[in-house]
Protein backbone atom coordinates (compact mmCIF):
# COMPACT_ATOMS: atom_id res chain seq x y z
CA UNK A 1 0.00 0.00 0.00
CA UNK A 2 1.29 3.73 -0.37
CA UNK A 3 1.16 6.35 2.02
CA UNK A 4 -1.86 7.72 1.25
CA UNK A 5 -3.93 4.48 1.78
CA UNK A 6 -1.94 3.83 5.01
CA UNK A 7 -2.88 7.22 6.17
CA UNK A 8 -6.81 6.69 5.12
CA UNK A 9 -6.08 3.08 6.89
CA UNK A 10 -5.09 5.31 10.32
CA UNK A 11 -7.82 7.34 9.82
CA UNK A 12 -10.79 5.22 9.72
CA UNK A 13 -9.46 2.18 11.68
CA UNK A 14 -7.13 3.75 13.83
CA UNK A 15 -4.22 1.08 12.26
CA UNK A 16 -1.16 2.18 11.85
CA UNK A 17 0.57 -1.33 11.65
CA UNK A 18 -0.66 -4.84 10.74
CA UNK A 19 -3.73 -5.37 13.04
CA UNK A 20 -3.44 -8.34 15.66
CA UNK A 21 -6.10 -11.06 15.37
CA UNK A 22 -7.82 -11.56 12.13
CA UNK A 23 -8.41 -9.20 9.23
CA UNK A 24 -9.13 -8.35 5.62
CA UNK A 25 -7.95 -4.92 4.04
CA UNK A 26 -9.03 -3.69 0.89
CA UNK A 27 -7.73 -1.26 -0.94
CA UNK A 28 -8.71 0.16 -4.19
CA UNK A 29 -10.89 -2.89 -4.93
CA UNK A 30 -8.69 -5.92 -4.57
CA UNK A 31 -7.29 -7.60 -1.24
CA UNK A 32 -4.41 -6.28 0.15
CA UNK A 33 -3.70 -8.40 3.18
CA UNK A 34 -5.83 -11.16 4.96
CA UNK A 35 -5.17 -13.01 8.00
CA UNK A 36 -7.66 -15.84 9.34
CA UNK A 37 -7.23 -17.56 13.07
CA UNK A 38 -7.73 -20.33 14.34
CA UNK A 39 -11.45 -19.31 15.73
CA UNK A 40 -11.77 -16.83 12.97
CA UNK A 41 -12.32 -17.34 9.77
CA UNK A 42 -12.35 -15.32 6.53
CA UNK A 43 -13.23 -16.36 2.98
CA UNK A 44 -13.35 -14.73 -0.39
CA UNK A 45 -17.15 -14.83 -1.82
CA UNK A 46 -17.69 -16.62 -5.15
CA UNK A 47 -17.34 -13.86 -7.93
CA UNK A 48 -14.64 -11.59 -5.41
CA UNK A 49 -17.55 -9.24 -4.39
CA UNK A 50 -16.91 -9.50 -0.97
CA UNK A 51 -16.15 -11.75 2.33
CA UNK A 52 -17.60 -13.99 4.84
CA UNK A 53 -16.16 -13.61 8.47
CA UNK A 54 -17.33 -16.85 10.78
CA UNK A 55 -16.12 -16.65 14.14
CA UNK A 56 -16.52 -20.16 15.75
CA UNK A 57 -19.01 -20.34 19.12
CA UNK A 58 -17.54 -19.13 22.14
CA UNK A 59 -14.39 -17.07 20.55
CA UNK A 60 -13.63 -14.67 23.40
CA UNK A 61 -11.52 -11.02 23.23
CA UNK A 62 -10.14 -11.00 19.76
CA UNK A 63 -11.18 -8.84 17.53
CA UNK A 64 -11.62 -8.59 13.47
CA UNK A 65 -10.91 -5.90 11.18
CA UNK A 66 -11.62 -5.07 7.84
CA UNK A 67 -10.87 -1.16 6.69
CA UNK A 68 -11.71 -0.42 2.75
CA UNK A 69 -9.59 2.42 1.36
CA UNK A 70 -9.95 4.20 -2.00
CA UNK A 71 -7.43 6.33 -3.46
CA UNK A 72 -8.61 6.08 -7.18
CA UNK A 73 -10.62 8.59 -8.74
CA UNK A 74 -14.00 7.14 -10.40
CA UNK A 75 -14.16 3.70 -8.38
CA UNK A 76 -17.35 2.52 -7.50
CA UNK A 77 -17.96 -0.82 -5.74
CA UNK A 78 -20.29 -2.50 -4.09
CA UNK A 79 -18.83 -5.16 -1.57
CA UNK A 80 -21.10 -7.78 0.54
CA UNK A 81 -19.58 -8.80 3.59
CA UNK A 82 -21.87 -11.31 6.39
CA UNK A 83 -20.59 -11.80 9.68
CA UNK A 84 -21.89 -15.42 11.46
CA UNK A 85 -20.96 -14.74 15.07
CA UNK A 86 -20.95 -17.89 17.29
CA UNK A 87 -23.21 -18.32 20.08
CA UNK A 88 -21.41 -17.18 23.51
CA UNK A 89 -18.68 -15.16 21.30
CA UNK A 90 -17.25 -11.78 22.55
CA UNK A 91 -15.48 -9.91 19.43
CA UNK A 92 -14.80 -6.56 18.44
CA UNK A 93 -15.42 -5.70 14.74
CA UNK A 94 -13.37 -2.73 13.41
CA UNK A 95 -14.51 -1.69 9.50
CA UNK A 96 -14.39 1.45 8.32
CA UNK A 97 -13.85 3.01 4.88
CA UNK A 98 -11.76 6.10 3.92
CA UNK A 99 -11.95 7.68 0.05
CA UNK A 100 -9.46 10.01 -1.23
CA UNK A 101 -10.22 11.37 -4.04
CA UNK A 102 -7.85 14.13 -6.61
CA UNK A 103 -9.42 12.97 -9.67
CA UNK A 104 -12.69 14.49 -11.24
CA UNK A 105 -14.74 11.38 -11.38
CA UNK A 106 -16.66 10.22 -8.01
CA UNK A 107 -15.78 7.16 -5.94
CA UNK A 108 -18.14 5.32 -4.29
CA UNK A 109 -18.11 2.26 -1.69
CA UNK A 110 -21.67 0.81 -1.22
CA UNK A 111 -20.66 -1.93 1.41
CA UNK A 112 -22.99 -3.91 2.81
CA UNK A 113 -22.87 -5.69 6.30
CA UNK A 114 -25.05 -8.63 7.66
CA UNK A 115 -24.57 -9.52 11.00
CA UNK A 116 -25.70 -13.15 12.44
CA UNK A 117 -25.08 -12.98 15.90
CA UNK A 118 -25.70 -16.18 17.71
CA UNK A 119 -27.22 -16.32 21.20
CA UNK A 120 -25.60 -14.81 23.92
CA UNK A 121 -22.81 -13.43 22.07
CA UNK A 122 -21.58 -10.00 22.38
CA UNK A 123 -20.13 -7.74 19.70
CA UNK A 124 -18.99 -4.54 19.74
CA UNK A 125 -19.08 -2.88 16.15
CA UNK A 126 -17.03 0.53 15.15
CA UNK A 127 -18.04 2.20 11.91
CA UNK A 128 -15.75 4.95 10.85
CA UNK A 129 -16.05 7.05 8.04
CA UNK A 130 -13.91 9.92 6.07
CA UNK A 131 -13.37 11.40 2.91
CA UNK A 132 -9.85 13.41 1.61
CA UNK A 133 -8.93 15.21 -1.58
CA UNK A 134 -9.51 18.06 -3.34
CA UNK A 135 -10.37 17.15 -7.30
CA UNK A 136 -13.80 17.41 -7.95
CA UNK A 137 -14.94 14.09 -7.84
CA UNK A 138 -17.72 13.21 -5.24
CA UNK A 139 -16.67 10.55 -2.26
CA UNK A 140 -19.51 8.57 -1.88
CA UNK A 141 -20.42 5.83 0.80
CA UNK A 142 -23.83 3.97 1.04
CA UNK A 143 -23.49 1.73 4.04
CA UNK A 144 -26.43 -0.80 4.38
CA UNK A 145 -26.11 -2.90 7.56
CA UNK A 146 -28.45 -5.83 8.55
CA UNK A 147 -28.37 -6.83 11.60
CA UNK A 148 -30.19 -10.46 13.10
CA UNK A 149 -29.65 -11.45 16.53
CA UNK A 150 -30.60 -14.53 18.22
CA UNK A 151 -31.61 -14.44 22.42
CA UNK A 152 -30.02 -12.63 25.08
CA UNK A 153 -27.20 -11.87 22.85
CA UNK A 154 -26.03 -7.91 22.31
CA UNK A 155 -24.50 -5.54 19.83
CA UNK A 156 -23.25 -2.50 20.54
CA UNK A 157 -22.61 -0.10 17.06
CA UNK A 158 -20.66 2.97 17.08
CA UNK A 159 -20.41 4.47 13.46
CA UNK A 160 -18.93 7.69 12.78
CA UNK A 161 -18.97 10.30 10.04
CA UNK A 162 -17.01 12.89 10.86
CA UNK A 163 -15.36 14.49 7.72
CA UNK A 164 -14.68 14.58 4.23
CA UNK A 165 -17.54 12.61 2.72
CA UNK A 166 -19.85 13.99 0.45
CA UNK A 167 -23.24 11.77 0.00
CA UNK A 168 -23.43 9.07 2.06
CA UNK A 169 -27.22 6.87 2.26
CA UNK A 170 -27.31 4.75 5.52
CA UNK A 171 -29.68 2.04 6.05
CA UNK A 172 -29.98 -0.04 9.26
CA UNK A 173 -31.99 -2.32 9.96
CA UNK A 174 -32.20 -4.97 12.71
CA UNK A 175 -34.34 -8.12 14.19
CA UNK A 176 -33.98 -8.98 17.75
CA UNK A 177 -35.11 -12.19 19.00
CA UNK A 178 -35.78 -12.41 22.85
CA UNK A 179 -33.29 -10.68 25.49
CA UNK A 180 -31.27 -9.30 22.86
CA UNK A 181 -30.17 -5.76 23.00
CA UNK A 182 -29.04 -3.32 20.77
CA UNK A 183 -27.63 0.09 21.09
CA UNK A 184 -26.28 2.19 18.51
CA UNK A 185 -24.11 5.35 18.86
CA UNK A 186 -24.42 7.54 15.43
CA UNK A 187 -21.98 10.64 15.23
CA UNK A 188 -22.09 12.57 12.07
CA UNK A 189 -20.82 15.96 11.13
CA UNK A 190 -21.40 17.36 7.25
CA UNK A 191 -20.08 20.54 6.05
CA UNK A 192 -19.67 22.05 2.53
CA UNK A 193 -22.61 21.11 0.07
CA UNK A 194 -22.96 17.55 2.04
CA UNK A 195 -25.50 15.51 2.15
CA UNK A 196 -26.50 12.42 4.52
CA UNK A 197 -29.31 10.47 5.27
CA UNK A 198 -29.58 7.77 8.25
CA UNK A 199 -32.38 5.53 8.33
CA UNK A 200 -33.21 2.70 11.41
CA UNK A 201 -35.67 0.39 11.31
CA UNK A 202 -35.02 -1.92 14.35
CA UNK A 203 -37.78 -4.60 15.35
CA UNK A 204 -38.25 -5.74 18.92
CA UNK A 205 -39.58 -9.11 18.89
CA UNK A 206 -38.95 -11.10 21.41
CA UNK A 207 -39.98 -10.48 25.03
CA UNK A 208 -37.18 -8.96 26.91
CA UNK A 209 -35.49 -7.12 23.92
CA UNK A 210 -34.38 -3.86 23.81
CA UNK A 211 -32.56 -0.81 21.65
CA UNK A 212 -31.35 1.98 22.02
CA UNK A 213 -30.88 4.27 19.19
CA UNK A 214 -28.81 7.42 19.44
CA UNK A 215 -27.31 9.93 17.19
CA UNK A 216 -25.44 13.01 17.72
CA UNK A 217 -24.93 15.45 14.19
CA UNK A 218 -23.46 19.02 13.75
CA UNK A 219 -24.52 20.18 10.34
CA UNK A 220 -22.08 23.03 9.24
CA UNK A 221 -22.19 25.24 5.96
CA UNK A 222 -24.81 23.89 3.54
CA UNK A 223 -25.13 20.27 4.39
CA UNK A 224 -28.32 18.49 4.58
CA UNK A 225 -28.88 15.34 7.50
CA UNK A 226 -31.75 13.10 7.67
CA UNK A 227 -32.17 11.03 10.92
CA UNK A 228 -35.19 9.06 9.96
CA UNK A 229 -35.58 6.39 13.05
CA UNK A 230 -38.26 3.85 13.60
CA UNK A 231 -38.54 1.24 16.31
CA UNK A 232 -41.20 -1.54 16.36
CA UNK A 233 -42.02 -3.12 19.33
CA UNK A 234 -43.54 -6.61 18.81
CA UNK A 235 -43.21 -8.27 22.11
CA UNK A 236 -42.88 -7.03 25.93
CA UNK A 237 -39.84 -4.92 25.10
CA UNK A 238 -37.56 -1.60 25.30
CA UNK A 239 -37.11 0.91 23.20
CA UNK A 240 -35.64 4.55 22.75
CA UNK A 241 -34.32 6.56 19.78
CA UNK A 242 -32.98 9.80 20.55
CA UNK A 243 -31.76 12.13 17.80
CA UNK A 244 -29.54 15.30 19.20
CA UNK A 245 -28.39 17.59 16.77
CA UNK A 246 -26.67 21.23 16.48
CA UNK A 247 -27.44 23.45 13.81
CA UNK A 248 -25.04 25.83 12.22
CA UNK A 249 -24.51 28.34 9.24
CA UNK A 250 -26.95 27.23 6.64
CA UNK A 251 -27.34 23.87 7.36
CA UNK A 252 -30.76 21.96 7.29
CA UNK A 253 -31.82 19.09 9.55
CA UNK A 254 -34.86 16.60 8.99
CA UNK A 255 -35.67 14.70 12.28
CA UNK A 256 -38.22 11.69 11.90
CA UNK A 257 -38.39 9.67 14.83
CA UNK A 258 -41.07 7.79 15.18
CA UNK A 259 -42.21 4.61 16.89
CA UNK A 260 -44.77 1.72 16.57
CA UNK A 261 -46.05 -0.92 18.99
CA UNK A 262 -47.84 -4.04 18.40
CA UNK A 263 -47.73 -5.39 22.15
CA UNK A 264 -49.90 -3.92 25.01
CA UNK A 265 -46.22 -4.12 27.26
CA UNK A 266 -43.79 -2.19 24.42
CA UNK A 267 -42.38 0.13 26.45
CA UNK A 268 -40.78 3.35 23.24
CA UNK A 269 -39.59 6.22 24.18
CA UNK A 270 -37.80 8.81 21.53
CA UNK A 271 -36.67 12.33 21.59
CA UNK A 272 -35.68 15.09 18.99
CA UNK A 273 -33.85 18.36 20.08
CA UNK A 274 -32.21 20.47 16.86
CA UNK A 275 -30.49 23.68 17.68
CA UNK A 276 -27.70 26.17 17.29
CA UNK A 277 -24.93 26.44 20.11
CA UNK A 278 -26.06 28.29 23.06
CA UNK A 279 -24.56 31.87 23.12
CA UNK A 280 -23.89 31.20 26.98
CA UNK A 281 -21.84 28.39 25.81
CA UNK A 282 -19.58 30.41 23.73
CA UNK A 283 -19.01 33.38 26.05
CA UNK A 284 -18.44 30.84 29.24
CA UNK A 285 -15.24 29.64 26.98
CA UNK A 286 -14.48 32.79 25.88
CA UNK A 287 -13.80 34.35 29.44
CA UNK A 288 -11.63 31.04 29.38
CA UNK A 289 -9.77 32.78 26.59
CA UNK A 290 -10.56 31.07 23.90
CA UNK A 291 -11.77 32.97 20.76
CA UNK A 292 -15.32 32.44 19.58
CA UNK A 293 -14.37 30.16 16.45
CA UNK A 294 -12.27 28.61 19.33
CA UNK A 295 -15.03 28.05 21.41
CA UNK A 296 -17.50 26.64 18.65
CA UNK A 297 -14.65 24.03 17.78
CA UNK A 298 -14.34 22.82 21.28
CA UNK A 299 -17.91 22.70 21.87
CA UNK A 300 -18.79 20.96 18.72
CA UNK A 301 -15.43 18.07 19.68
CA UNK A 302 -17.14 17.72 23.01
CA UNK A 303 -20.79 16.99 21.85
CA UNK A 304 -19.31 14.44 19.02
CA UNK A 305 -16.67 12.60 21.29
CA UNK B 1 -5.95 47.25 39.17
CA UNK B 2 -9.18 47.65 37.89
CA UNK B 3 -11.09 51.14 37.21
CA UNK B 4 -14.87 52.07 36.47
CA UNK B 5 -15.15 55.33 35.57
CA UNK B 6 -18.51 57.19 35.03
CA UNK B 7 -19.81 53.91 33.49
CA UNK B 8 -23.49 53.97 32.01
CA UNK B 9 -25.74 51.37 30.81
CA UNK B 10 -29.13 51.65 29.46
CA UNK B 11 -31.59 49.89 26.99
CA UNK B 12 -34.63 49.87 24.95
CA UNK B 13 -36.73 47.15 25.16
CA UNK B 14 -40.71 46.92 25.64
CA UNK B 15 -40.66 48.95 28.68
CA UNK B 16 -39.47 51.68 26.33
CA UNK B 17 -35.79 53.44 27.70
CA UNK B 18 -34.44 51.79 31.09
CA UNK B 19 -31.29 52.99 32.80
CA UNK B 20 -29.66 49.99 34.33
CA UNK B 21 -26.50 51.54 35.78
CA UNK B 22 -26.60 55.77 35.62
CA UNK B 23 -23.53 56.58 36.87
CA UNK B 24 -21.23 54.57 38.44
CA UNK B 25 -17.24 54.75 39.48
CA UNK B 26 -15.27 52.70 41.61
CA UNK B 27 -11.58 50.81 41.51
CA UNK B 28 -10.82 47.39 42.50
CA UNK B 29 -7.24 47.89 44.26
CA UNK B 30 -4.50 45.17 44.55
CA UNK B 31 -4.53 42.64 47.11
CA UNK B 32 -8.11 43.21 48.09
CA UNK B 33 -11.09 41.20 48.12
CA UNK B 34 -13.99 43.20 47.43
CA UNK B 35 -17.42 42.76 47.45
CA UNK B 36 -20.65 44.66 45.65
CA UNK B 37 -23.80 44.68 47.79
CA UNK B 38 -27.31 46.20 47.23
CA UNK B 39 -30.81 44.94 46.83
CA UNK B 40 -31.97 42.79 43.62
CA UNK B 41 -32.43 44.64 40.34
CA UNK B 42 -30.07 47.20 41.55
CA UNK B 43 -27.24 46.69 38.66
CA UNK B 44 -24.59 44.63 40.43
CA UNK B 45 -25.06 41.54 37.77
CA UNK B 46 -24.55 44.19 34.69
CA UNK B 47 -21.46 45.41 36.49
CA UNK B 48 -19.68 41.81 36.32
CA UNK B 49 -20.87 41.65 32.98
CA UNK B 50 -19.43 45.45 31.62
CA UNK B 51 -15.97 44.37 33.56
CA UNK B 52 -16.20 40.71 31.51
CA UNK B 53 -16.85 42.10 28.12
CA UNK B 54 -20.28 39.93 27.77
CA UNK B 55 -22.10 43.76 27.96
CA UNK B 56 -20.53 46.68 26.65
CA UNK B 57 -21.42 50.12 28.19
CA UNK B 58 -23.38 53.21 26.84
CA UNK B 59 -20.97 55.24 28.59
CA UNK B 60 -17.91 56.09 30.92
CA UNK B 61 -14.79 53.84 30.74
CA UNK B 62 -12.99 50.71 32.02
CA UNK B 63 -9.50 50.63 33.02
CA UNK B 64 -7.38 47.68 33.91
CA UNK B 65 -3.89 47.77 34.59
CA UNK B 66 -4.26 51.26 34.01
CA UNK B 67 -5.14 50.20 30.18
CA UNK B 68 -8.46 51.23 28.60
CA UNK B 69 -10.18 47.59 28.28
CA UNK B 70 -13.71 49.25 27.62
CA UNK B 71 -13.60 48.55 23.65
CA UNK B 72 -12.03 45.18 24.30
CA UNK B 73 -14.29 41.78 23.66
CA UNK B 74 -14.23 39.30 26.29
CA UNK B 75 -11.49 36.81 24.87
CA UNK B 76 -9.13 39.74 24.76
CA UNK B 77 -10.27 40.59 28.28
CA UNK B 78 -9.98 37.26 29.22
CA UNK B 79 -6.77 36.93 28.07
CA UNK B 80 -5.07 40.22 29.75
CA UNK B 81 -6.40 38.56 32.60
CA UNK B 82 -9.18 38.68 33.77
CA UNK B 83 -11.64 35.81 35.24
CA UNK B 84 -15.64 36.10 35.37
CA UNK B 85 -17.44 33.15 37.08
CA UNK B 86 -21.16 33.20 35.72
CA UNK B 87 -24.17 33.33 38.08
CA UNK B 88 -25.92 30.52 35.81
CA UNK B 89 -22.69 28.53 34.93
CA UNK B 90 -23.65 26.97 31.67
CA UNK B 91 -24.34 23.09 30.75
CA UNK B 92 -22.06 21.33 27.89
CA UNK B 93 -22.97 17.86 26.76
CA UNK B 94 -19.71 15.83 25.85
CA UNK B 95 -17.46 18.21 27.90
CA UNK B 96 -15.78 16.66 30.43
CA UNK B 97 -14.97 18.58 33.79
CA UNK B 98 -11.05 17.67 32.95
CA UNK B 99 -11.16 19.87 29.97
CA UNK B 100 -13.10 22.16 31.27
CA UNK B 101 -10.05 22.95 33.70
CA UNK B 102 -7.63 22.38 30.58
CA UNK B 103 -9.17 25.17 28.15
CA UNK B 104 -9.37 27.22 31.83
CA UNK B 105 -5.28 26.83 32.12
CA UNK B 106 -4.40 27.02 29.07
CA UNK B 107 -2.60 24.18 28.71
CA UNK B 108 -2.42 20.61 29.76
CA UNK B 109 -2.79 19.76 32.96
CA UNK B 110 -1.34 16.72 34.68
CA UNK B 111 -4.17 14.36 36.66
CA UNK B 112 -2.46 15.96 39.88
CA UNK B 113 -2.97 19.36 38.87
CA UNK B 114 -6.46 18.93 37.67
CA UNK B 115 -7.30 16.76 40.87
CA UNK B 116 -5.78 19.60 42.99
CA UNK B 117 -8.46 22.39 41.67
CA UNK B 118 -11.25 20.07 42.11
CA UNK B 119 -10.04 19.48 45.65
CA UNK B 120 -9.93 23.12 46.60
CA UNK B 121 -13.46 23.63 46.16
CA UNK B 122 -14.39 20.37 48.02
CA UNK B 123 -15.12 18.27 45.47
CA UNK B 124 -13.70 14.78 45.36
CA UNK B 125 -11.64 14.58 42.00
CA UNK B 126 -12.27 11.30 41.52
CA UNK B 127 -15.80 11.66 41.22
CA UNK B 128 -15.83 14.09 39.07
CA UNK B 129 -12.82 14.64 36.87
CA UNK B 130 -14.07 12.56 34.12
CA UNK B 131 -17.56 13.38 34.46
CA UNK B 132 -19.83 15.69 31.89
CA UNK B 133 -20.00 19.13 32.24
CA UNK B 134 -24.14 18.50 31.50
CA UNK B 135 -27.50 18.40 33.30
CA UNK B 136 -26.46 15.31 35.31
CA UNK B 137 -24.42 17.89 37.78
CA UNK B 138 -26.40 19.42 40.60
CA UNK B 139 -26.59 23.54 40.71
CA UNK B 140 -24.22 23.05 43.81
CA UNK B 141 -21.74 21.07 41.74
CA UNK B 142 -21.26 23.18 38.80
CA UNK B 143 -21.16 26.14 41.28
CA UNK B 144 -17.88 24.36 42.58
CA UNK B 145 -16.55 23.82 39.16
CA UNK B 146 -16.89 27.20 37.49
CA UNK B 147 -15.06 28.37 40.93
CA UNK B 148 -12.52 25.64 39.74
CA UNK B 149 -12.39 27.29 36.26
CA UNK B 150 -11.19 30.16 37.85
CA UNK B 151 -8.34 28.48 40.03
CA UNK B 152 -7.44 27.20 36.69
CA UNK B 153 -6.86 30.24 35.38
CA UNK B 154 -4.91 32.20 38.10
CA UNK B 155 -5.58 35.52 36.53
CA UNK B 156 -4.96 38.74 38.64
CA UNK B 157 -8.56 39.69 38.73
CA UNK B 158 -11.39 36.95 39.57
CA UNK B 159 -14.89 38.29 39.08
CA UNK B 160 -17.38 36.38 40.87
CA UNK B 161 -21.07 37.01 40.21
CA UNK B 162 -23.92 35.47 43.13
CA UNK B 163 -21.39 32.56 43.52
CA UNK B 164 -23.97 31.22 46.59
CA UNK B 165 -27.04 31.50 44.03
CA UNK B 166 -29.21 28.20 43.41
CA UNK B 167 -27.18 26.22 45.78
CA UNK B 168 -28.22 24.21 49.22
CA UNK B 169 -27.38 25.59 52.50
CA UNK B 170 -24.75 22.79 53.34
CA UNK B 171 -22.65 23.64 49.84
CA UNK B 172 -23.03 27.66 50.77
CA UNK B 173 -20.89 26.64 54.27
CA UNK B 174 -18.58 25.11 51.92
CA UNK B 175 -18.49 27.67 49.89
CA UNK B 176 -17.85 30.50 52.64
CA UNK B 177 -14.78 28.15 52.97
CA UNK B 178 -13.25 27.92 49.63
CA UNK B 179 -13.27 32.11 49.52
CA UNK B 180 -11.89 32.03 52.88
CA UNK B 181 -9.24 30.37 51.57
CA UNK B 182 -8.77 31.90 48.19
CA UNK B 183 -8.80 35.71 50.62
CA UNK B 184 -5.59 33.90 52.14
CA UNK B 185 -3.84 33.36 48.96
CA UNK B 186 -4.75 36.70 47.12
CA UNK B 187 -0.96 38.13 46.66
CA UNK B 188 -0.69 40.04 43.48
CA UNK B 189 -4.17 39.32 42.74
CA UNK B 190 -7.69 40.91 43.23
CA UNK B 191 -11.52 39.14 43.67
CA UNK B 192 -14.15 40.92 43.16
CA UNK B 193 -17.66 39.43 44.43
CA UNK B 194 -21.24 39.90 43.96
CA UNK B 195 -23.07 38.83 47.03
CA UNK B 196 -24.94 39.69 49.40
CA UNK B 197 -24.26 37.65 51.78
CA UNK B 198 -22.86 38.28 54.85
CA UNK B 199 -20.52 35.82 55.63
CA UNK B 200 -19.13 36.92 52.18
CA UNK B 201 -19.19 40.16 53.12
CA UNK B 202 -17.42 39.61 56.29
CA UNK B 203 -14.30 38.83 54.46
CA UNK B 204 -14.39 41.69 52.54
CA UNK B 205 -11.35 44.34 52.71
CA UNK B 206 -13.91 46.93 51.13
CA UNK B 207 -17.82 47.04 50.32
CA UNK B 208 -19.90 48.68 47.45
CA UNK B 209 -23.63 49.13 47.89
CA UNK B 210 -25.44 49.26 44.68
CA UNK B 211 -29.01 50.18 44.69
CA UNK B 212 -30.98 51.77 41.65
CA UNK B 213 -28.19 51.79 39.04
CA UNK B 214 -25.49 54.34 41.31
CA UNK B 215 -23.31 53.57 43.96
CA UNK B 216 -25.15 54.52 47.15
CA UNK B 217 -22.08 53.85 50.03
CA UNK B 218 -18.50 52.77 49.62
CA UNK B 219 -16.25 52.32 51.88
CA UNK B 220 -13.30 49.62 54.11
CA UNK B 221 -16.21 46.84 55.62
CA UNK B 222 -16.15 48.49 58.92
CA UNK B 223 -17.31 51.32 58.02
CA UNK B 224 -20.12 50.09 55.63
CA UNK B 225 -21.27 46.81 57.08
CA UNK B 226 -22.62 47.77 60.66
CA UNK B 227 -25.19 50.27 58.52
CA UNK B 228 -26.44 46.93 56.21
CA UNK B 229 -26.67 44.15 58.70
CA UNK B 230 -30.44 43.35 59.02
CA UNK B 231 -30.97 44.85 55.42
CA UNK B 232 -31.42 43.07 52.47
CA UNK B 233 -28.38 44.18 51.72
CA UNK B 234 -26.31 41.64 54.29
CA UNK B 235 -28.33 38.37 54.63
CA UNK B 236 -27.77 36.14 57.27
CA UNK B 237 -27.85 31.82 56.98
CA UNK B 238 -30.97 32.14 58.29
CA UNK B 239 -33.14 35.24 56.23
CA UNK B 240 -31.38 32.92 53.20
CA UNK B 241 -33.51 29.93 54.21
CA UNK B 242 -36.39 31.90 54.97
CA UNK B 243 -35.69 33.83 51.27
CA UNK B 244 -35.89 30.15 49.56
CA UNK B 245 -39.19 29.58 51.49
Amino acid sequence: MDTIQKRILAEVADLHAVPEGAYNIRANGVSAGRRSTASIEITSKPGGNGIDIRIAPGTKKQSVHIPVVLSESGLKETVYNDFYIGADSDVVIVAGCGIHNCGTQDSEHDGIHRFYVGENAKVKYVEKHYGEGDGAGKRILNPGTEVTMAKNSSMEMEMVQIRGVDSTDRVTTAVLDAGARLIVKERLMTHGSQSAVSVYKVELNGAGSSADVVSRSVARDDSYQKFDACVVGNAPCHGHTECDSIIMDRGRILAVPSLEANDVDAELIHEAAIGKIAGEQLIKLMTLGLTEAEAEEQIINGFLK
Amino acid sequence: MLELRNVRFDVDDDAGHVDILKDVSFSVPENKFVVITGPNGGGKSTIAKLIAGVRMPTGGQILFDGKDITALNITERARLGISYALQQPVRFKGIQVVDLLRIAAGRELSMAESCEYLSRVGLCARDYISREVNASLSGGELKRIEIATILARGTRLSVFDEPEAGIDLWSFQSLIRVFEEMRKSIEHSSILVISHQERILNIADEIIVVADGRISQQGPRDAVLPSLIGTASALSSCDRLQERG
